[in-house]
């Protein structure tokens, strides 16, 4: 629609104003938001219209960027709150990076000759939703595929649709058979992000999903918080005519990779954001993700790691205050004050507006206060004067009461 | 008829409410803190634990085990590569895919408190480490030889009840859990949860202090005792679980009375928020996830855009729409024959100056007299 305008920075935001009849919006809506941190406010010819219009132009931004809910969410952990919430209790917690797993499930390779082209799809649809969410971490990602794998659970046969069904009673259970067979998370300390496509078998195909009323899901798929999600995928029964066992499959990744892409987008916690009254809101583009998303989750993210840092730092100096004389090493002295820079800078940063910095900033918080309060030299119990003698004393501190 | 059925359902679905914790994800520290071999039921114990927990769904990942492991390949062991918890070798809980993190030598108090608040050296692998997060239940399991107070380590070492309550303590401070359940198989086992401080943790004991927890029933073609008679009995509990039980951690209170088990179990609730009788067995011993069903999906076919809009109503904008209106003034006769007004009421003067005296004498109290130094 609009011409967009040089890259902007993150954090922050163009609002154009257009006159009270212009045709650029359609008649009846009175805010565009567009996907690259651009937005668009139909002005208006009225006594009040600075207050009018200021007030759009606040709704519009507070659409697109931080609100008290957000908040709430990043600092879940800190607030005595509700934790029953699926949306607060849903999004990974923040990282330095992710990995994340596709992995196929064929548990009947005698019927099914299963082919997806991973490679391309990660290569089209999934890096560049990881490129533009970069700023948020790194992300590695691989597959794999997995023959003879169960779901653990039966389906059961519904007669008036001649197929087979798992109803949400059934979905947790589905998650731990599976899981110890996924072999990730051997390697890397990363949280990792399993996404699962299942091919069911001859036998118990087609398989759907069904919903709390008994209806099947449309995306044939569910998630869980913190872990990944799965995706039955149900081969057409057309390519069974007239071909002998095993026929070949060949997975429509475009469908497959809008479902994944979806629940990492909920994985992530990029909730959908609260359209003001009579506006418009633009679809995302190609990458799945539009800027200002990526925005919302690096201010949620930059308030967190800054609570975190400040809880471990707290925490380390009530620890060190109950030993009344301590030996610490150099390293974790140095990371104490880095990570007390730190926090100082993103805090500025933020209150600046320079959204990238103070991400980095309170990253380097985080990873230093961590650093400095695991660090295995320091004494890892803490004895009073009354177990002095039960206590086994790591020999790289000294206790001196 | 429908009303019952109706009014069925709705209890069902404030039971949902109730049964849902907070978590995501489960976490196992199992620890037997004996060696050699006559100690062979405190593995069988430790085993027994780490067996049920991984039926009910904890994945090897997520399991920390600890033991001495010197059983099944003893040379006084009758049976080799095998570990029996039940007489006339009925069940062996070594089997074939039994995964051992800390081993032999490697069971010591710091290694466990190291697990515990997550202090370990770098090159530490990923199986040895406790990698749970706020959104954790941990099932913490102990059993060997203790006294009032501590608990024995391979012999060699003691690990105190205010440790444990500390390492709990620097666990919570860095959210390293979301519940805890705690159960110890010790002689006066319930002095080692005495000294927790730390909120949202459960505690069970096999014995109170001053009693002895006694061995279940020795083998004879074995020749030691195979387990002890609490997790005996609440291993026979669980073997009635499955991963879709509604049983709740009341009914876990009641295993092994003290006519069964000749000491007298106990447990300690009063840091756990929840009732206990709405915490499922399976929030802890099990690994139940929780899913939601998947209703978007973004669109990634090229050139299409889609739009969303927002018919909401704006009340606002209306509002202001209104013709502005000056306020009615007030009529002057009114202001003149207006009654006096009755005066604010304050507290009398030295009651406030009393009130902050008593506050500060309270905080200095409870803090300590060193802070005084910062006021004058």
């Amino acid at each position: 629609m609009l011409d967009e305008p040089q890259e902007q920075a993150e954090g922050s935001l163009t609002v154009y104003v257009i006159s009270e009849h212009s045709s650029l919006l359609p008649q009846d809506m009175m805010s565009y938001i567009g996907p690259k941190r651009t937005a668009v406010v139909r002005g208006i010819m009225h006594r009040e219209a600075f207050n009018i219009i200021g007030r759009r132009i606040v709704q519009v931004a507070q659409a697109m960027s931080l609100t008290e809910d957000v908040l709430a969410a990043a600092l879940a952990d800190h607030l005595p709150e509700d934790k029953w919430s699926a949306e607060k209790r849903r999004p990974l917690k923040s990282s330095l990076g992710y990995e994340i797993t596709f992995s196929l499930l064929n548990p009947d390779p005698k019927s099914h000759d299963v082919h997806w082209d991973i490679e391309g799809a990660v290569r089209r649809y999934v890096q560049p939703f990881l490129n533009a969410l970069s700023a948020a971490g790194n992300f590695s990602v691989d597959s794999q595929i997995l023959y003879y794998a169960m779901l653990g659970v039966n389906p059961r046969f519904d007669s008036a649709s001649s197929s087979y069904y798992l109803d949400m009673h059934n979905l947790p259970h589905v998650i731990n058979p599976v899981e110890s067979r996924l072999g990730s998370s051997a390697a890397s300390l990363y949280p990792v992000l399993n996404f699962l496509l299942y091919v069911p078998e001859l036998a118990h195909s087609p398989l759907y999903i069904q919903d709390k009323d008994g209806a099947p899901v449309a995306t044939n798929a569910f998630h869980s918080p913190r872990w990944g999600g799965i995706m039955v995928y149900n081969v057409d029964s057309k390519t069974y005519n007239a071909s002998v066992l095993p026929v070949r499959v060949k997975v429509d990744m475009v469908r497959v990779m809008e479902v994944f892409l979806a629940q990492l987008r909920l994985l992530f916690g990029i909730a959908q954001p609260q359209v003001p009254p009579k506006c418009l809101l633009s679809g995302p583009k190609s990458e799945g993700l539009m800027t200002w998303e990526l925005d919302r989750l690096l201010w949620a993210r930059s308030v967190e790691n800054l609570a975190t840092a400040t809880t471990t730092l707290t925490s380390l100096a009530q620890l060190l205050g109950k030993i009344s004389n301590i030996v610490i090493k150099d390293d974790v002295a140095s990371e104490v004050y880095r990570a007390v820079a730190a926090v100082q800078k993103s805090a500025e940063e933020l209150a600046s507006g320079h959204l990238a910095s103070a991400f980095v900033a309170s990253q380097e918080a985080v990873t230093s206060s961590e650093r400095a309060f695991f660090d295995p030299l320091l004494p890892v119990s803490l004895c009073g004067m009354d177990c002095l003698f039960f206590c086994p004393i790591s020999q790289h501190s000294t206790l001196m009461h | 008829y429908c009303f019952a059925i109706s009014l069925r359902f709705w209890c069902v679905d404030q039971a949902e409410q109730f049964f849902r914790s907070g978590h995501t994800n489960n976490w196992a520290v199992l620890v037997c803190t004996s060696r050699f071999w006559f100690n062979y039921r405190h593995v069988a114990n430790t085993l027994s634990v780490y067996r049920s927990v991984k039926r009910l769904g904890i994945p090897d990942s997520h399991i920390v085990l600890m033991l001495a492991d010197d059983m099944a390949c003893n040379p006084r062991n009758p049976k080799p590569a095998t570990v029996f918890s039940h007489k006339n070798m009925e069940l062996n809980v070594y089997g074939d895919d039994v995964e051992v993190d800390y081993r032999s030598y490697e069971v010591t108090v710091e290694n466990f408190l190291r697990v515990l608040t997550g202090r370990i050296p770098p090159s530490t692998p990923r199986s040895k480490r406790l990698l749970s997060d706020d959104r954790s239940n941990i099932l913490i399991y102990m059993t060997g030889h203790g006294g009032n107070g501590f608990l024995k380590f391979q012999d060699s070492e003691e690990i105190t009840n205010i440790e444990l309550a500390d390492a709990f303590e620097q666990m919570w401070q860095k959210r390293r859990y979301n519940e805890l359940l705690f159960i110890i198989d010790t002689c006066q086992g319930a002095s080692m949860y005495e000294r927790f401080y730390s909120p949202n943790i459960m505690a069970l004991a096999s014995s109170q202090v001053g009693e002895d927890s006694l061995s279940h029933q020795p083998d004879p073609a074995i020749g030691v005792h195979l387990m002890d008679r609490y997790t005996f009995y609440v291993l026979e509990f669980l073997e009635e679980i499955n991963p879709a039980s509604q049983t709740n951690m009341n009914d876990l209170f009641q295993v092994c009375p003290k006519s069964l088990c000749v000491s007298t179990p106990g447990h300690r609730t009063d840091l756990f928020q929840r009732d206990p009788k709405n915490v499922l067995i399976t929030d802890f011993f099990g690994s139940v996830r929780k899913v939601e069903i998947t209703t978007e999906t973004i669109n990634l076919q090229q050139g299409s855009e889609i739009m969303e809009s927002s018919y909401k109503e704006d009340q606002m904008d209306e509002e202001l729409m209104e013709p502005l209106k000056y306020a009615e003034q007030l009529p002057v006769a009114q202001i003149i024959h207006q009654k006096p007004k009755l005066k604010d009421w304050h507290p009398p003067g030295g009651f406030i100056l009393g009130l902050w005296a008593l506050i500060i004498m309270v905080f200095f109290k409870t803090y300590g007299i060193k802070h005084m130094k910062f006021i004058f």
